[in-house]
């Protein structure tokens, strides 16, 4: 059978016959360069396409569909024109660091698919602290946002930066929290450790209801993370016309607009991982049969269909609820979501430690 | 570089809110002082779409003068066109048809619905919430085309005019606002689930924006802005013109004076409007649409002030006559004007986010303010 | 309260003013110095209670301005006419925006398209025009011979 795994493997052992080992990592390596940059290329491309059809489904439209077949290529062509509009850069402006922001924010959301796994056996860098960094890298994106904001030279900016940053970091120990829950189960940090302990069923049922509970903590403060309405308040387009981003145009503004969107699927991949297992096929205990058919799904196929599942849920949000105002939003974060992981975590903890769990 | 960043000594940051800003729904300019993300002063800056249609009546006829107001409160140009035209009809003294009555009735709660409707769903867009814009336009569009049928305008009707209406109804009509409004009732209860009961909604609504009764009237609010606040002050029952003392109806009235309770009597007011045209809607009895009247209008010498009850408000027109054709002085009270300077008050010390509910409640129409 | 009654309670308070029932409501004509007092009362005497300034606007007679404030009573559903003539060279009136906060943004609009100078009014600016406009658009003599379209 043909999978993700298998073309990797023959790739390297089609190197490593005919080169000497430094070679062989240096190609690799720019193999991996180039995958990952078309991956968040091609990932922007059809997030900002689905996001564009399921808002068009659910508010009764039919969007995009004049460019091509069923409209797939209107993100294409909308790159094309930011990619050829002017990069403006407002008059007393910090041209460094506005220029820098929207670069701060893309890096570190590639940075982010490093460790990810997506299939059996197929990630860039299955490194020992796997979630550890991706929570550490993820928070350090708040800062190209309030170079945003501040480099604009612009009230609407500064004050959508600095609501972003006092979300971000707030939203960030929930979600830490909830992912710190299911750390707990598996014992290990590590992406491949995490995937395959959910061999024999996925943690969000079988870590009882805390887990459910640290599910649900984990996609509200992602949410949060990534500025999705309903917590889109750096943005918050009829209060703030545009936050941080205001005064971005042309590229600049694509890179933080992609940015967004690699984020939610890092999220989303993250939480498949944690709660859903990844790449890992859905089995029920003993039914061999059953379990057999599942296993012929390529793992790959798993890991996105959970993954994209997740990103319809955030989209499915995005066009329902209306904004949170910036003090409930700190409200729900320090006096409900955060007491609750906390308490999950311990309830976790007691569960993980007498083995009650499946 | 930075202190372009513009901040004042208190720490305190000044900004402009429009003219061209997502919550403004036109070109109003709030200049506002924010200190952290808390509003302490606001100060409207209006005139950026001024016509200065008072000065243009005076030169035109009293046919002519009609199809200005069309385009002052643009949401609710029947009923605009319906006070001028009864302003004329009162001061000549013409007694116009009862299917005239019955049809301007119609369609001025018919423009009460899709008014209503336009503000339910740019008030949600305000709040973040994308989708129910949608939905509102979905049922709004079935108005505009019953309107368009008979009207021959989806906006700028001009179709009432002294003496009755411009032509008569489209043999269609009755039958498509009964199909709407067969529709329409099923369609409001799912405008409540989808908005009225979110947990969001109701945190963002509650307790923002308050204004007491003698607040809102010393402020000269009317409309469900002061009905939100339990001032009774429709029009259609205090003071009631055309049919309206002959149809049941209820004025709504809510006690909470903030937001939310504004907001619920604009959804209760659809139900209203509704039941007003389901009685008149089979009534409407044969005859002439038009009483006939002189080519060339001109009023008595005197002065004279009819007031209906649009979607905002109470909508003043204040004719001055010399005798002429044409009006020496013509005062539009209009609705939104005098809702807004009742702004400020709600706002001081509620965050941006607020700002921007409570403008979206108050339902402004900007070519209605400047005029 | 039906008109007739109003206008001999109105009389009776005011005997200086003279009262017509006009088209619509009854009419008063006061002096526009006696304004503030007259609003004074017509809004707290219980019998009356006007605390519903529905509109309020001038008119350009060519020889001098009439200020027209309609009043509206919520509670005894009764409505008065005030109207003040001002000369013509200094027209000059005392701010009725401590009484009735909506004649703030009023007074503001009269100022901006008539010339009328309230005193006491907090902030008396130019509302719908741009600071730098000359001339008052509603006065009768006004002439912009671009703008305005003439039939």
């Amino acid at each position: 059978m043909i999978s993700l795994e298998n073309i990797s493997a023959s790739i390297h052992q089609l190197l490593s016959a005919n080169l000497s080992q430094t070679a062989v990592i240096l190609i690799e390596m720019s193999i991996i360069a180039l995958l990952a940059i078309t991956l968040f290329a091609l990932l922007g491309l059809i997030l900002v396409f689905m996001e564009r059809k399921v808002s068009a489904w659910i508010q009764i439209r039919l969007g995009p569909n004049r460019v091509g077949p069923k409209g797939i290529f209107q993100t294409t062509a909308d790159t094309i024109k930011l990619a050829l509009k002017e990069g403006f850069v407002p008059d007393g402006a910090d041209k460094f660091l506005y220029k820098l922001a929207p670069f701060v924010v893309m890096i570190i959301a590639m940075m982010l698919l490093a460790p990810i796994a997506f299939a059996k056996n197929f990630a860039m860098w299955d490194l020992n602290i796997g979630v550890f960094f991706i929570t550490a890298i993820s928070s350090v994106s708040v800062i190209g946002i309030l170079m945003a904001g501040w480099a604009s030279n612009n009230q609407y900016s500064l004050l959508g930066a600095m609501r972003s940053g006092a979300q971000i970091i707030s939203y960030e120990i929930s979600a830490g929290m909830a992912i710190l829950t299911i750390i707990v189960l598996t014992g290990s940090l590590q992406i491949s450790e995490i995937v395959n302990s959910q061999s024999n069923g996925w943690w969000l049922f079988k870590g009882h209801i805390p887990a459910v509970i640290a599910f649900v903590i984990y996609i509200i403060a992602v949410t949060a993370e990534t500025n999705r309405a309903p917590f889109d308040m750096a943005e918050a387009e009829s209060e703030l016309t545009g936050g941080f981003h205001t005064e971005y145009s042309g590229m600049r503004f694509a890179l933080f607009f992609l940015a967004e969107y690699i984020n939610i699927f890092i999220v989303c991949a993250v939480g498949a991982t944690l709660f859903l297992g990844g790449w890992m096929p859905f089995h029920i205990g003993a039914w061999e049969g059953f379990n057999h058919i599942m296993d012929f799904i390529p793992s790959s196929v798993w890991f996105l269909g959970k993954t994209f599942f997740l990103i319809f849920v955030i989209m499915w949000f995005r066009w329902t609820f209306p904004r949170l105002r910036i003090d409930q939003l700190l409200n729900l974060e320090w006096k409900y979501l955060l007491p609750i992981s906390l308490f999950n975590l311990l309830f976790m903890t007691l569960i993980a430690i007498k083995g009650w769990h499946f | 570089m930075f202190e372009q960043v513009s901040a004042n000594n208190n720490g305190e940051l000044v900004i402009n809110v429009g003219p061209q800003h997502p919550a403004t729904h036109g070109v109003l300019h709030l200049l506002i002082t924010l200190h952290g993300e808390t509003v302490t002063k606001l100060e409207p800056n209006l005139g950026y779409i001024h016509r200065s249609i008072e000065k243009m009546c005076e030169s035109l006829s009293y046919r002519q003068f009609i199809y200005t107001t069309s385009r002052m409160d643009y949401l609710s140009s029947h009923i605009n066109n319906h006070a001028c035209a009864l302003g004329v009809e009162k001061a000549m003294q013409i007694e116009i048809p009862e299917r005239a009555e019955y049809i301007r009735v119609l369609m001025s709660e018919l423009t009460r619905l899709a008014s209503h409707q336009l503000w339910w769903g740019a008030m949600a867009m305000d709040l973040g919430a994308l989708s129910p814009f949608f939905y509102a336009f979905r049922e709004r569009e079935v108005i505009n085309d019953i309107m368009e049928e008979t009207c021959g305008a989806r906006l700028t009707m001009n179709y009432f005019v002294p003496g009755g209406v411009m032509y008569d109804i489209h043999p269609n009509f009755v039958k498509r606002v009964k199909d709407f409004i067969v529709l329409f009732k099923s369609k409001i209860a799912e405008y409540d689930e989808l908005v009225t009961g979110n947990v969001i909604f109701q945190n963002r609504m509650k307790n923002i924006g308050i204004i007491s009764k003698e607040d809102a009237i010393s402020y000269g609010c009317t409309g469900p802005t002061a009905r939100g606040s339990g001032v009774s002050c429709d029009v259609r029952k205090n003071y009631p013109y055309s049919i309206y003392k002959n149809v049941q109806f209820d004025e709504v009235l809510e006690y909470g004076c903030d937001a939310f309770s504004r907001y619920q009597v604009r959804i209760k007011e659809m139900y209203q409007s509704v039941r007003i045209i389901e009685q008149l809607i089979d009534q409407i009895p044969e005859g002439e649409f038009q009483a006939k009247t002189k080519a060339v209008i001109k009023l008595p010498k005197g002065e004279f002030y009819t007031r209906v009850e649009t979607a905002r408000g109470e909508l003043g027109v204040y004719i001055v006559s010399e005798g002429g054709t044409t009006p020496y002085r013509i005062k539009f009270r209009s609705p939104g004007f005098s809702n807004l300077s009742a702004l400020e008050h709600m706002v001081k010390g509620h965050k941006i986010g607020d700002l921007v509910a409570i403008m979206g409640v108050l339902d402004l129409v900007i070519p209605d303010i400047d005029r | 309260m039906e008109n007739e009654e109003l206008i001999a309670q109105v009389q009776t308070r005011f005997p200086e003013a003279s009262i017509v029932l006009g088209n619509d409501f009854p009419e008063v004509s006061i002096d526009s110095k006696q304004l503030l007092p007259v609003l004074q009362t017509l809004k707290t005497e219980p019998s009356l209670a006007f605390n519903f300034l529905f509109c309020e606007t001038c008119v350009d007679w060519k020889t001098h301005f009439t200020m027209v404030y309609h009043l509206e009573s919520t509670t005894h559903r009764h409505n008065l006419v005030i109207k003040a003539n001002l000369d013509r060279v200094q027209p000059e009136i005392e701010t009725a925006c401590h009484l009735y906060r909506a004649a703030e943004l009023h007074e503001r609009e009269i100022f901006d398209l008539f010339g009328i100078i309230f005193t006491n009014h907090p902030h008396l600016r130019r509302i719908l025009l741009t600071d730098d406009w000359v001339g008052y658009p509603l006065r009768k003599d006004y002439d912009d011979p671009i703008n305005m379209i003439k039939l």
